[in-house]
């Protein structure tokens, strides 16, 4: 016998789900999620949803009223930085029409309810634009619903203004936590019926709303897995091989067991990381310390020969021109190999995961994430018990760049918590660990060969891309580019570092763009705009819109300005993610080499922009993190490991080094999903400045990073 | 191990710990204040700022056996009765933080440098910020938060 009220309407947020209002006790009402019946049997068991009951009975809640009228807002995907736990909130609110001051937000935990819960690859607006939108309108027209059968008129004749309902011809009002006993009773809409608010009518979106955390992160609560405390709590560190694939045969664990605070110390090999020496100890301080102590002797496995030096060898080999691409005679060809490092993420807040397994065999977790559903499954997996036992809460997380979609500190986690059970465990891994231990944006070359007739009309553009472990990620979508690719192997593990693929790969084909528009005589700017009309750039690109930031960038930067020798000028441009973007560098370098980054002026077309603060803040971030990157970065691989592990060795770029950041986003139309914004700004930062180098000083940067070379002029 | 006195924020506190703790590890572990946060353990980051009487240190690299009888400020203590100070304010209404890690250290750097300089130009805190990182690079509105809590 079923006690879910199957709704008539069609509102979801998945397959997997139904919406339905229901009345809080003490007045209120709740916008819930439930899970549909027939749901997988690992849920069921976790009494999450299933035939006759489980979550039925306790919905998720994703917007709840207060007969206050106080409006409370689930924020489903983790916070990592890229303002979603504000975001997704201000288009429930704006299309519920309440005051956004009326609203707070809560972070949701992982539930299977809420759909997806991912941050990553800049998908999280575009996924959730229209839904959040539905969803603040479904409500809203079911308050509306509510009003006018009381007042026994037609809904159409029913306005809502800043969470009240009113009803034009007779006065009447009713503000919506009154409506909402009344409301609770009626079935959620149908998707297709909502009316969405028109953009003249905003009062929320495209205005610059303050981060709904901020009050709490300005006077330091506890917001971040690393600031987790539990009842009991210990406290752990994991020691692995500085070689990649390499695992422990002993260590000292009597000596280290000895030391001060260390309660056990222990070889661990959890199911979806690397092996180990885990130290439990009752502080983290006494944790790491234990762990500089540890003397281990490792089996250093099959990657200990391999090196920086030796893929550069290897990569030599696979790009010698074997003269396959050829030219007219009286061409100019532009030939030459552009390179650049490995990086690790260097998230402020290093790796760490809370866990802890029950009495009753479930297990808590505490993890900063961008995917918590896999954070679950792999804890899980490594602790020996069902995914469906355990709970997860997303923290908020110190950075991520793609560092965290990997899971591999969640797996470390449950292992150890599952040696220490009946104790909530937290590990924490060390700077050291975290830079020597991460998942790397790899190395790669990009073996260029274009040429440019007397006319200066592009002729043909050859890359042969090398990449380290493998060959993702061409040179980017730009008209001309023909590429193949080959792959030097390695077992430094490798992941996704902001926009994977064209980080680097747009610094590359940018800058040769630039060295071919030099070649053929008009300016760099004239040069693209040239080749983006002549088309077709790729598959996704569109050469209307990209032309647009280009333009638009150069008249904001005042783009073409005369400029003495040492002062120069550069335009980028790169397609990542679905967003165009569009930036003007202005640099100056003095006759000894030192390079000054003044400026970088961005034109941005995603379409329809949100949260305009947050917006604003993705590109100037990404701007200045494709910078610093490509200025400072570098990490060397050694013995088959990486030799940097910190801050002295691995220089982020800091406030005296950044420059003025100017951002202008092209309009959209907010009746269709934008794209997303955390990962575009940064493609097109670095051969924007390495382009303007390139002005200012004649010399052309095809190595990163860039500190490493030598920018003297005369 | 030994038992260390200490004023956090105007509070009488007293630890058992070795010497050598790091006073970092002191608050968050200890005494249960994660406003100071840990990001490299070699005072290159700046996340680990606190005050020892109104002078900005890095706690990674002050061991609790050095602070003595110094009046200890945390993030959690600038603000008085849930009032933020004009700074923290301004960090707000620029809407400084993105990922936020960074910021108890940043507020702490840049406290002290309106406590020392009330107009400072940009040159003042370039000198003053550049011991703080900021991984999302939020250098830009940091540096306008500042110039407005100046003005103000």
């Amino acid at each position: 016998m079923n006690t879910i009220q199957e709704p008539t309407a069609t509102l979801e947020l998945n397959r997997r789900n139904f919406l339905k209002v229901t009345a809080l006790a003490g007045g209120g009402i709740m916008l819930g999620s439930y899970l549909k019946l027939g749901v997988s049997t690992a849920e069921a068991a976790a009494g999450r949803g299933g035939p006759g009951g489980g979550a039925a009975a306790k919905p998720t809640a994703l917007i709840k009223i207060a007969p206050n009228n106080a409006v409370t807002i689930i924020a489903k995907n983790p916070e990592i930085g890229q303002g979603i736990m504000t975001s997704l909130p201000m288009l429930i609110a704006e299309d519920l029409d309440v005051p956004w001051s009326s609203v707070t937000v809560e972070q949701g935990d992982l539930n299977a309810a809420y759909g997806a819960q991912n941050a990553g690859g800049s998908t999280a607006i575009p996924q959730n634009f229209m839904l959040m939108r539905q969803l603040g309108a479904g409500m809203r027209a079911m308050l509306v619903s509510a009003a006018a059968q009381q007042w026994s008129v037609d809904p159409a004749e029913c306005t809502t203004a800043a969470g009240t309902v009113m009803h034009q011809t007779t006065g009447k009002k009713a503000t919506y936590g009154e409506l909402a006993t009344a409301a609770a009773a009626l079935p959620v809409p149908a998707a297709n019926t909502l009316q969405l608010k028109a953009e003249k009518d905003f009062k929320i979106l495209g205005t610059r709303i303050s981060g709904v955390d901020n009050p709490k992160v300005v006077t330091g609560q506890p917001l971040f897995g690393i600031d987790v405390k539990q009842p009991g709590m210990v406290y752990a560190n994991l020691t692995k091989c500085p070689t990649f694939g390499g695992s422990p045969i002993s260590a000292n664990l009597d000596e280290v067991k000895k030391l001060s605070g260390v309660l056990d110390a222990f070889l661990v090999s959890p199911q979806g990381s690397a092996p180990g020496v885990a130290i439990v100890a009752d502080s983290t301080w006494h944790a790491m310390s234990a762990a500089n102590k540890l003397k281990v002797e490792w089996n250093f496995g099959p990657n200990a020969d391999q090196s920086s030096a030796s893929f550069t060898e290897q990569a030599a080999k696979m790009g010698v021109d074997d003269g396959s691409v050829t030219f007219p005679t009286d061409a100019k060809v532009v030939q030459g190999v552009y390179a650049y490092p490995y990086l690790s993420h260097a998230t402020l807040e290093p790796q760490n995961t809370t866990a802890w397994v029950k009495d009753d065999g479930t297990m808590e977790v505490w993890c900063p994430t961008q995917s918590p559903s896999r954070a679950q499954t792999t804890a899980a997996a490594a602790a020996g018990i069902p995914a469906a036992n355990v709970k997860l809460h997303i923290t908020r997380s110190g950075g991520a760049f793609g560092r965290r979609g990997d899971v591999d500190y969640a797996a470390e986690a449950g292992a150890i918590a599952a040696k220490v059970p009946g104790k909530p465990v937290k590990l924490t891994w060390t700077r050291e660990q975290d830079m020597t231990g991460d998942k790397y944006r790899p190395g790669a070359w990009h073996f260029f060969k274009g040429a440019v007739d007397a006319s200066g009309k592009l002729l043909g553009w050859n890359d042969h891309f090398v990449g380290v472990t493998r060959a993702s990620g061409g040179p980017g979508e730009f008209p001309g580019i023909k590429s193949t690719s080959s792959t030097v192997p390695s077992g430094v593990p490798v992941g996704s570092w902001r926009a994977p693929g064209d980080n680097a790969n747009y610094w590359a084909s940018q800058s040769f763009v630039d060295e071919l528009a030099h070649a053929a005589g008009p300016d760099p700017l004239d040069f693209r705009l040239e080749l983006i009309a002549s088309g077709p750039a790729g598959n996704r690109s569109n050469a209307t819109r990209a032309a647009g930031v280009l333009k638009l960038a150069a008249e904001k930067a005042g783009y073409g300005k005369k400029l003495p020798k040492g002062q120069g000028q550069g335009i980028s441009y790169a397609f990542s993610h679905a967003g165009y973007v569009a930036i003007v560098a202005d640099v100056s370098v003095t006759q000894d080499g030192k390079l000054a980054v003044h400026k970088l002026t961005a034109a941005v077309d995603v379409g329809a922009i949100v949260n305009l603060s947050g917006a604003e803040a993705q590109i100037e971030g990404a701007m200045l993190d494709g910078l610093g990157a490509a200025w400072y970065l570098s990490l060397t691989i050694e013995k088959g490991g990486v030799k940097e592990s910190n801050f002295d060795e691995y220089p982020l770029i800091r406030i005296s080094d950044a420059p003025a950041t100017e951002v202008h986003f092209v309009h959209g139309d907010y009746n269709a999903a934008p794209t997303g914004l955390g990962e575009p700004g940064l493609p097109a930062s670095a051969p924007a400045v390495c382009n303007a180098i390139f002005a200012a000083t004649g010399k052309r940067i095809r190595s990163l990073p860039i500190v490493n070379e030598d920018l003297k002029w005369s | 191990m030994a038992t260390f006195k200490l004023t956090v924020n105007g509070s009488a506190k007293s630890v058992d710990v070795e010497a050598d703790t790091p006073l970092l590890w002191v608050l968050r572990d200890s005494l249960d204040m994660v406003g100071t946060k840990y990001g490299c353990g070699i005072g290159m980051c700046g996340a680990c700022t606190v005050h020892l009487d109104g002078k900005p240190k890095r706690s990674c690299q002050t061991p609790i056996s050095d602070v003595g009888a110094a009046k200890v400020t945390t993030i959690e203590g600038l603000a008085k009765d849930g009032k933020l100070t004009v700074l923290q304010q301004a960090w707000c209404d620029h809407d400084v933080p993105q990922c936020g890690y960074c910021q108890s250290g940043q507020i702490m750097s840049a406290t002290a440098l309106l406590a020392d300089k009330p107009k400072p130009t940009d040159a003042d805190i370039d000198t003053a910020m550049s011991g703080n990182l900021c991984r999302c690079a939020t250098y830009t509105r940091i540096r306008a938060a500042i110039h407005s809590a100046a003005a103000k």
